[in-house]
């Protein structure tokens, strides 16, 4: 009897509460963070992807544009966010608070891969090892393809890290290394795949003053991510929508600006060769 | 340097006014050159001082994270306008750390991060211990012109701490076609103003000298005895240099006069001499041939004497009568007693010579107002009357006139006669009345000689002048009471 009256006692405080809720408080708006894992900083694109996303959700959507990785990896675990497009990087290190919502494909496949670029007038430089005592740009220091990838090269190459450059810096973007090294303010950068390659189809003449010296191994692409207290239904209903934007017109349209093939679900285990490299460099 | 100033007026005055023209200009737009300079090149620094305040508060947060690439996009903005020709558009902008080292440049490709400014090239290492010799946080702004660029440095400082420098470069490249767009204007104004004033210049030294020149001229021709005024209206201004002209005119004019006058007086004490030496002579002459005839005639007289001496002494006493003639002629004896001068006296002297007249048949014109008797010796005024009336006649052209003027006042009596025919030639002009000077071959010459001895013991004056194919005399006679 105890038992049953407790059970209903909460059914109805749970039925009041919504009830409540729903006649008192607005939806509340979906909470999206977006990082420079891709050229996050292009408005236009972005905002017509939000309206897609509230058109098909039937709720507001809220993009929250971080340039560093740690602000929005704050946010997340703060519960500000409920889903972030990340880097792989920050995804394996905080895996424990966050639930893989969905994995981008590029050119088939949903792996890229760390760039290091140099400037175009370089003909020689072909590994980071080469670029010994020189200006370093890295994108942020949780990054994988501008900051992780490089500096296992390094240490497979049996260099120091922290002392091989002359100095480094964070430009806080793919896109703002690229600059650094188109520029001359950096010898040589780190970038993902995937901006160089948007970049070289938007920004031809910045992509142009670069010549990419070396390619990494395949890493998992950048991922959506979901905070961990997110409900099933909202996760499954955000995983859809991504999932399905390949099946509809608008949504190729905006995949095609954001230069992607389409999302998947993904699987965990792409991420391996990330959580190698962080093992390597002793970064966990 | 000597012939310059040997040059005369008409170029010296429009060449020192040319120079001084020119001089002028020169300076003026020299000064416009130079205050534009100053004025573009102060817009260029406050503009890049206020850029530089700017930037540096803004710059200070992103040095003081070391975040490089904040920085870099601080200093890049002001570079990114497309206007290449913008002249307040910074070439460069650099970040320096607090050892003068690059932080950040806005052209790392030339000026890579970490480099040393004083690396770089010399006007960087000079900007640099500028820089290090103002280090206070509150440093004024450094402005520095190179050859190639001018730098403005802002202390990048937060609250008394100073971080770095930033220095905002500008290249004359951009700069110097601005000004010497600026420079060839006030060349241009300056070659304008000169078109104008050089040849206003050139005129108006022209006609300064000219009067200058003219007077110049006059004065070696007065040193050189041509007595010559400038003609009037040379120079019609009433300045100092017209003062000059009349005052030349004045001392031409004195000058001449005074010239006459000397030879005027040349010529009265040469006759005066002439006289005083023929009447001595004479004098000496007359009594000897007076004794000498008185001496004849009594010869003469004495009986017993054969044809043959009364020939030779009547011969010569022909040639002793001939001496005394002569002699007598010469002798002027104004003192003589003598009635007055009639009326009559005038007709009489008309009647001797109607003889004279009807051989060349040539009229007297008588024009006299004497209608009583003067007080001038009558047979002396008679002989004056007859010297100037016979030689118009001789003078005369075949059935000409000759008109003779008498005119009696209270004080004077003055006698012209006028004829036409030859006029008297300058060179016996000057010698006209010495003794046996003639104009014609018939005469001795000693007429008007005796008239001027006359004229000058009475007191008088005689005149002689050649005017429009005339030649007229002139006598005044200072007239006493009557006897």
């Amino acid at each position: 009897m105890m038992r049953f009256i407790r059970v209903f006692a909460l059914s109805m405080a749970i039925f009041l509460s919504g009830l409540t809720a729903a006649a008192t408080e607005p939806v509340r708006p979906l909470r999206i963070g977006l990082t420079p894992t891709f050229p996050h900083d292009q408005y236009r694109p972005l905002e017509k992807w939000r309206l897609y996303m509230e058109h098909k959700l039937q709720r507001p959507v809220e993009f929250t544009r971080r340039d560093r990785y740690i602000e929005t990896m704050d946010l997340l675990r703060l519960k500000k966010l409920d889903f972030a497009w990340i880097c792989d990087y920050p995804y394996v290190h905080f895996r424990k608070q966050l639930r893989l919502l969905a994995v981008p494909v590029h050119n088939g496949r949903p792996y890229y891969q760390s760039y290091l670029i140099v400037p175009a007038t370089d003909k020689t430089t072909v590994s980071v090892a080469q670029l010994k005592d020189k200006v370093f740009a890295y994108t942020d220091p949780y990054s994988n393809t501008g900051y992780l990838a490089p500096r296992f090269q390094l240490q497979q190459a049996g260099a120091d890290p922290a002392r091989h450059f002359r100095k480094t810096f964070f430009a806080w973007s793919h896109r703002r290394v690229l600059e650094a090294v188109a520029t001359g303010l950096a010898d040589g950068g780190a970038i993902s795949s995937h901006v160089w390659d948007t970049l070289s189809v938007g920004k031809p003449e910045l992509t142009g003053a670069v010549r990419v010296a070396a390619k990494s191994s395949d890493y998992g692409f950048a991922p959506f991510v979901a905070q961990a207290s997110i409900g099933d239904e909202e996760f499954h209903v955000m995983q859809k929508l991504l999932l399905d934007m390949a099946a509809d017109e608008e949504g190729r349209t905006l995949l095609r600006e954001l230069n992607l093939d389409g999302f998947i679900a993904g699987d965990t285990h792409i991420y391996e060769p990330t959580e190698r490299l962080i093992r390597a460099l002793g970064e966990k | 340097m000597r012939p310059l100033f040997n040059l005369s007026f008409r170029y010296k005055i429009p060449l020192w006014g040319s120079l001084l023209i020119v001089t002028a200009t020169l300076a003026v737009s020299t000064a416009l050159i130079v205050q534009s300079y100053d004025d573009l090149r102060s817009d260029l620094v406050n503009s890049s001082a206020s850029l530089g305040r700017t930037l540096a508060k803004t710059l200070f947060a992103a040095m003081i994270q070391e975040d490089v690439w904040q920085a870099f996009a601080i200093i890049r903005a002001p570079l990114h306008e497309e206007s290449g020709n913008n002249l307040v558009q910074p070439e460069m902008i650099l970040a320096l750390d607090q050892r003068e080292r690059i932080f950040v440049s806005s052209h790392p490709k030339s000026v890579p991060m970490l480099a040393d400014v004083r690396q770089i090239d010399k006007e960087y290492a000079h900007l640099a211990e500028l820089i290090a010799a103002n280090l206070a946080p509150d440093a004024p702004i450094i402005e520095f012109s190179g050859a190639r660029r001018i730098y403005v440095a802002v202390p990048v400082a937060e609250e008394g701490a100073r971080l770095g420098t930033l220095v905002i470069i500008h290249s004359k490249d951009v700069f110097l076609p601005r000004f010497r767009a600026v420079a060839w204007r006030a060349a241009g104004i300056g070659l304008v103003v000169l078109a104008v004033l050089l040849p206003l210049n050139w005129y108006w030294g022209q006609r300064t000298a000219a009067p200058l020149i003219a007077l110049a001229r006059r004065t070696s021709d007065v040193a050189r005895g041509a007595l010559q005024a400038p003609p009037p209206g040379t120079y019609a201004y009433d300045d100092e240099l017209g003062r000059l002209f009349d005052a030349f005119a004045v001392m031409v004019k004195s000058l001449r006069e005074k010239a006459l006058l000397e030879e005027e007086m040349i010529r009265s004490e040469r006759l005066a001499a002439i006289g005083r030496l023929s009447a001595g002579i004479a004098h000496e002459i007359n009594n000897p041939l007076a004794g000498m005839l008185v001496a004849l005639n009594n010869f003469k007289r004495r009986a017993g004497h054969d044809e043959r001496t009364l020939k030779t002494v009547a011969m010569i006493e022909r040639g002793l009568a001939q001496i005394r003639d002569t002699v007598s002629a010469m002798m002027v004896e104004a003192k003589v007693k003598s009635r007055d001068f009639m009326p009559h006296d005038v007709d009489d002297v008309r009647m001797l010579l109607s003889g004279e007249m009807h051989k060349r048949s040539v009229t007297i014109d008588v024009d006299s107002d004497i209608a009583a008797p003067i007080a001038l010796p009558a047979t002396l005024v008679r002989q004056i009357l007859m010297n100037l009336l016979l030689n118009a006649v001789q003078a005369s052209a075949t059935a000409d006139t000759v008109r003779c003027a008498l005119r009696h006042s209270d004080h004077a009596l003055t006698i012209a006669t006028e004829n036409s025919g030859r006029p008297i030639p300058p060179e016996i002009m000057n010698h006209l009345f010495e003794p046996f000077v003639s104009n014609n071959d018939t005469g001795h010459g000693l007429g008007l000689w005796v008239t001027y001895q006359i004229v000058s013991q009475l007191g008088g004056q005689i005149a002689v002048e050649n005017r429009d194919a005339m030649t007229r005399f002139s006598v005044s006679l200072p007239t006493g009471e009557t006897s």
